[in-house]
């Protein structure tokens, strides 16, 4: 049994919170690329050479990428002959408050749904543990947008609506929402599970890379389908008309009930913070 | 689809010359409040308050900022979703604002009343925080401080690059660029 310390795990959740919120992946800057050379609209195009730009101003550490630093998401898959010394929850719950104070982001958490209070540390994040192979543990973390999550929508579908029902949700929930979410933007579908699973395989799509495509040629080519429908729907970047709406469609998938097919669509925006590490 | 630079406070000249689609670089005093402040400014109003900042001719921006680093003016302050504001925005209007800063659709009521009062609504691009910072030379709070992020702030702003996005002719950039580009690929 291979023993860390929950300090170990602080303070790498510390470092990836602080990280995320003032420097974009890659992967994501390549997306930009492109869509500024894939958009025709001059107005789309423009947008686009503020975001690259907004990237590089904020890479340099002074400012976030985007004041709306999120509410921080962490998937926490365990090894199973790894054991953490002391306190998992609190561990990377300490590391998300750290992170967001010492990184000067902005605390956007309400303690109370309905009595609105700020927690003032950024805290609760939101985590989903799950136990699997090996001796490591794997932290993956995304700093998730206000604005782009409640354009996310969830749907009890009947089996009978089959795979174009499920594709018409999506592309219906772009073109009711995409346009507040700050396009262009990262969809990330859940298809499958039951009620609560098909949200977090939503969000687990919506944290994934937007250059690497679902593993079963038959979902991989149904993200390419959704999202050349998306981008005909006009919205363009920041919604104000244009050809790239959004930069990619990632699938998760789920064994479902006889007569379920759930799907939920996380919508996540151009600022795409996230990122992994593993212990 | 004209480029102006423009100075705060606003006139109804300057916001008829305006059309959906001008790019606009704006300079001056504006004013930046959010769901939070909005409340406060009308609840204050109503108890015979006066508004906390000189209302006639300005700019309000909806902005929720990143907090400053030491010895700086402001962190990232990027635009927020505009609708929430939409119950506000028209009273705000008869009140003497003439310009809005945000991102995302407004109402009908938001769009009648721009017409009736020559009122422009700017888009700024949503998430480019770090952007705009550069844009905002100076920033203090002048009101409802308790609010933290969402605190009513007067800032000096210099080439703040916006995109008309709501005219006071009706138009609404958000249907347009969408009916001028759906189907296009
Ligand atoms: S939707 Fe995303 S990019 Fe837009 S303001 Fe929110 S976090 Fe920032």
């Amino acid at each position: 049994m291979r023993v860390i310390e929950a300090a170990k795990v602080t303070e790498a959740v510390r470092a990836l919170a602080m990280e995320k919120a003032y420097k974009l992946s890659g992967d994501v800057l390549r997306a930009f690329d492109e869509g500024e050379k894939k958009e025709k609209s001059e107005t789309g195009k423009e947008i686009f050479r503020q975001i690259k730009e907004n990237a590089e101003i904020a890479a340099q550490g002074e400012v976030p990428y985007c004041q709306d630093c999120g509410m921080a998401v962490i998937f926490a898959e365990i090894g199973k002959d790894l054991r953490v010394d002391g306190n998992l929850e609190a561990a990377i719950q300490e590391g998300v408050r750290r992170g967001y104070t010492e990184g000067y982001l902005r605390k956007s958490v309400l303690g109370d749904p309905l009595r609105r209070k700020n927690t003032g540390d950024n805290t609760p994040a939101v985590i989903h543990y799950s136990i699997g192979e090996g001796d490591k543990l794997k932290l993956t973390f995304g700093a998730k947008g206000g604005g782009s999550e409640n354009m996310s929508r969830l749907a009890m579908l009947k089996p009978s609506d089959g795979e174009e029902g499920v594709k018409n949700f999506v592309v219906e929930t772009v073109s009711i929402g995409g346009a507040n979410a700050c396009p262009p933007l990262v969809l990330g579908v859940g298809i499958g599970g039951n009620f609560e699973k098909v949200a977090e395989i939503a969000k687990k799509a919506a944290l994934r890379s937007p250059d690497k495509r679902n593993p079963d040629p038959y979902y991989a080519a149904m993200e390419e389908e959704l999202k050349a429908r998306c981008n005909k729907l006009g919205i363009g970047p920041m919604g104000l008309g244009g050809v790239v709406t959004v930069l990619a469609v990632n699938i998760e998938v789920f064994p479902c009930h006889l007569v379920a097919l759930p799907v939920a669509v996380n919508v996540n925006c151009h600022a795409d913070r996230h990122g992994e590490i593993v212990l | 689809m004209a480029e102006y630079k423009i100075q705060t406070p606003l006139t109804a000249e300057v916001v008829k010359k305006l059309k959906i689609g001008d790019k606009v670089l704006l300079s001056g005093v504006i004013y930046g409040a959010r769901d939070a402040a909005h409340k406060r400014i009308l609840d204050g109003l109503a108890k015979g308050e006066k508004v906390p900042f000189d209302v006639e001719g300005s700019v309000i921006y909806y902005v929720g900022p990143s907090p400053a680093r030491p010895g700086k003016v402001i962190g990232a302050a990027g635009p927020t979703t505009a609708y929430r504001m939409d119950a506000y925005a028209p009273k705000m209007m008869e009140l003497g604002m003439r310009g809005m800063i945000a991102k995302g659709k407004r109402n009908d009521a938001v769009k009648d009343a721009m017409k009736k009062h020559f009122v422009a609504y700017f888009g700024a691009t949503g998430g480019a925080g770090a952007l705009i910072n550069k844009c905002i030379k100076k920033a203090e709070v002048v009101a409802y401080e308790d609010l933290g992020p969402e605190a009513l702030r007067r800032m000096e702003v210099s080439d703040f690059p916006l995109v008309v996005v709501g005219d006071c002719y009706g138009g609404d950039l958000y249907a347009e660029g969408r009916k001028q580009w759906e189907g296009k690929s």
